[in-house]
């Protein structure tokens, strides 16, 4: 085999931004393999500017983040919000977007998984000299998930793990006074969502998981730079700064890659693994295959017939929470019917009294979670509980 | 011939967490050349210690195997039909778990 590389190999080279196409219609014209890196054969050097361009074209177009604004990066010690802190960093130097970034971490209390993690970000915060916050689930709601587990065993927890995270990182983001969460979701992430949506029949998420940004009416919006991005070039693009860059990122980097050690050791997530395999599989022979995914999630029209849910404000804790997520709370002194809470309270109170299967499900409220209850003890699947709480977006 | 094999995002687990393996492959009996199907036959026979279906499906590697031949995307060399020298350098690279 030759070698690699720089010079005749490479298709193209550096040049201005606004020659080229936006990423999205770049995918789309490259025809045949979709990656830029296969089907252009660009250079190392290249591939740094193309990658760090398209992500910078993404920004701008979407108007992600304006002069002044203060921007969190949930930061997991992944390979996917590490690569963003580092782009983002340097982005934000390289073309003045004039917005201070910190980096925002849950502590979700799973020894042998996120304690190991939390390093690798602890070394990004002195390695990008970004400010760190971390938010723990024992401060905040009192128990770590080890502790959840032991109660609740490994059947529901992810439930709990998702619903405490995603509020976890708007109180995390509050704490911060950010004006907007930046999260490492990538191309083939989003795909799997679109496909476990549609599987689902979550006309609610499948509507939202594909926009760019989210929850601008709520306290703190979120936003995906990474939208477009597939995650084969998330991987490569470390990998090739490996021999430029000091051992911190190395460890960043071949760490948190470490798949069997670094997947939540409570997680068997066995459904969006078989979406995840199901979109590799589509992408050997067809790379656009996601982003086309991305195309028919962002396009489908929901007949206005179908019923939406609302946003409510949850009446303890004071979080906005979609209404499909509000839930009566059970056996409250108060009038049960006029007290909702959002779905982290619920989950919290059944914790906390003893009664941890509370709020498990897509039941609203307490009948259906006994008539759930009693089917599961005579042994049935409580389907309802999703596997991972990173499916919502 | 001398290779260099690196195994990373977590497959380094499946070869006694060993990432990088200075190896020696020869060319089939009555073949004069070396290619990438002949390697992964020889590293699944010689290198992975357990659940080679994380590596391989079929006789490719599992898709969301990251192949990288002397730094270069293998889909740029002609992926299984990729052609190895002496002293060439291997990479693979898992990316479905780690986010």
């Amino acid at each position: 085999m030759g070698g690699p590389g720089a010079g005749p190999e490479c298709k193209i080279g550096p040049r201005p931004v606004a020659e080229r196409n936006p990423p999205v219609a770049h995918g789309a014209a490259r025809g045949g393999p979709g990656l830029k890196f296969v089907s252009l054969k660009i250079c190392r050097e290249c591939f740094y500017t193309v990658f760090e361009d398209e992500i910078h074209s993404v920004i701008v177009e979407n108007q992600l983040f304006k002069p002044g604004e203060r921007i969190a990066i949930g930061a997991s010690g992944g390979k996917d919000s590490t690569v963003l802190a580092y782009v983002l960093s340097e982005l934000n130097r390289r073309h003045n977007y004039g917005v201070d970034l910190f980096l925002l971490s849950v502590d979700e209390g799973i020894t042998g998984y996120r304690d190991d993690s939390l390093e690798t970000v602890k070394r990004n915060e002195v390695q990008y000299g970004l400010p760190l916050k971390v938010v723990s689930y024992k401060e905040l709601y009192g128990w770590t998930m080890d502790e959840i587990v032991k109660i609740i065993g490994l059947k529901n927890n992810c439930t709990f793990c998702g619903v405490f995270r995603r509020q976890a990182l708007d109180r995390g983001a509050a704490l911060l006074k950010v004006d907007k969460l930046a999260t490492g979701h990538n191309a083939d992430d989003i795909a799997e969502t679109v496909l476990l949506n549609i599987l689902r029949g979550d006309i609610a998420r499948l509507s939202r998981c594909t926009s760019i940004t989210t929850g601008e009416d709520g306290p703190i919006p979120r936003c995906k730079p990474f939208k477009y991005t597939y995650e084969k070039e998330i991987v490569i693009y470390p990998f090739h700064w490996l021999p430029n860059l000091n051992q911190l990122f190395t460890y960043a980097y071949f760490k948190r890659l470490d798949y069997f050690s670094t997947e939540c050791i409570y997680s068997p997530n066995a459904y969006r693994g078989f979406a995840r395999e199901f979109i590799k599989d589509l992408e050997r022979i067809r790379p656009r295959a996601i982003l086309d995914i991305i195309k028919s999630g962002e396009d489908f029209r929901i007949s206005t017939s179908t019923k939406m849910p609302e946003q409510g404000i949850c009446e303890r804790c004071g979080y906005i929470s979609s209404q499909a997520r509000l839930f009566r709370m059970p056996n409250c002194a108060r009038k049960p019917a006029s007290l909702k809470w959002c779905k982290a309270c619920v989950l919290l109170e059944g914790l906390n009294r003893g009664l941890p299967k509370l709020g498990i499900g897509r039941s609203r409220g307490l009948n259906n979670d006994r008539k759930k209850d009693m089917k599961q003890s005579h042994g049935t699947e409580n389907i309802g509980s999703k596997q991972c709480g990173t499916l919502d977006f | 011939m001398q290779l260099t094999l690196e195994f990373g995002g977590g497959l380094e687990l499946l070869c006694d967490s060993v990432k990088i393996h200075k190896v020696n492959v020869n060319p089939q009996d009555g073949e004069d050349k070396l290619n990438m199907k002949d390697l992964l036959a020889w590293v699944r026979t010689n290198l992975i210690k357990e659940r080679p279906e994380m590596f391989m499906k079929g006789d490719s590697v599992r898709p969301g195997v990251l192949v990288l031949v002397n730094d270069c995307d293998w889909e740029l060399s002609g992926q299984l039909d990729t052609t190895l020298e002496e002293k060439d350098v291997v990479v693979f690279i898992s990316t479905l778990h780690g986010g």
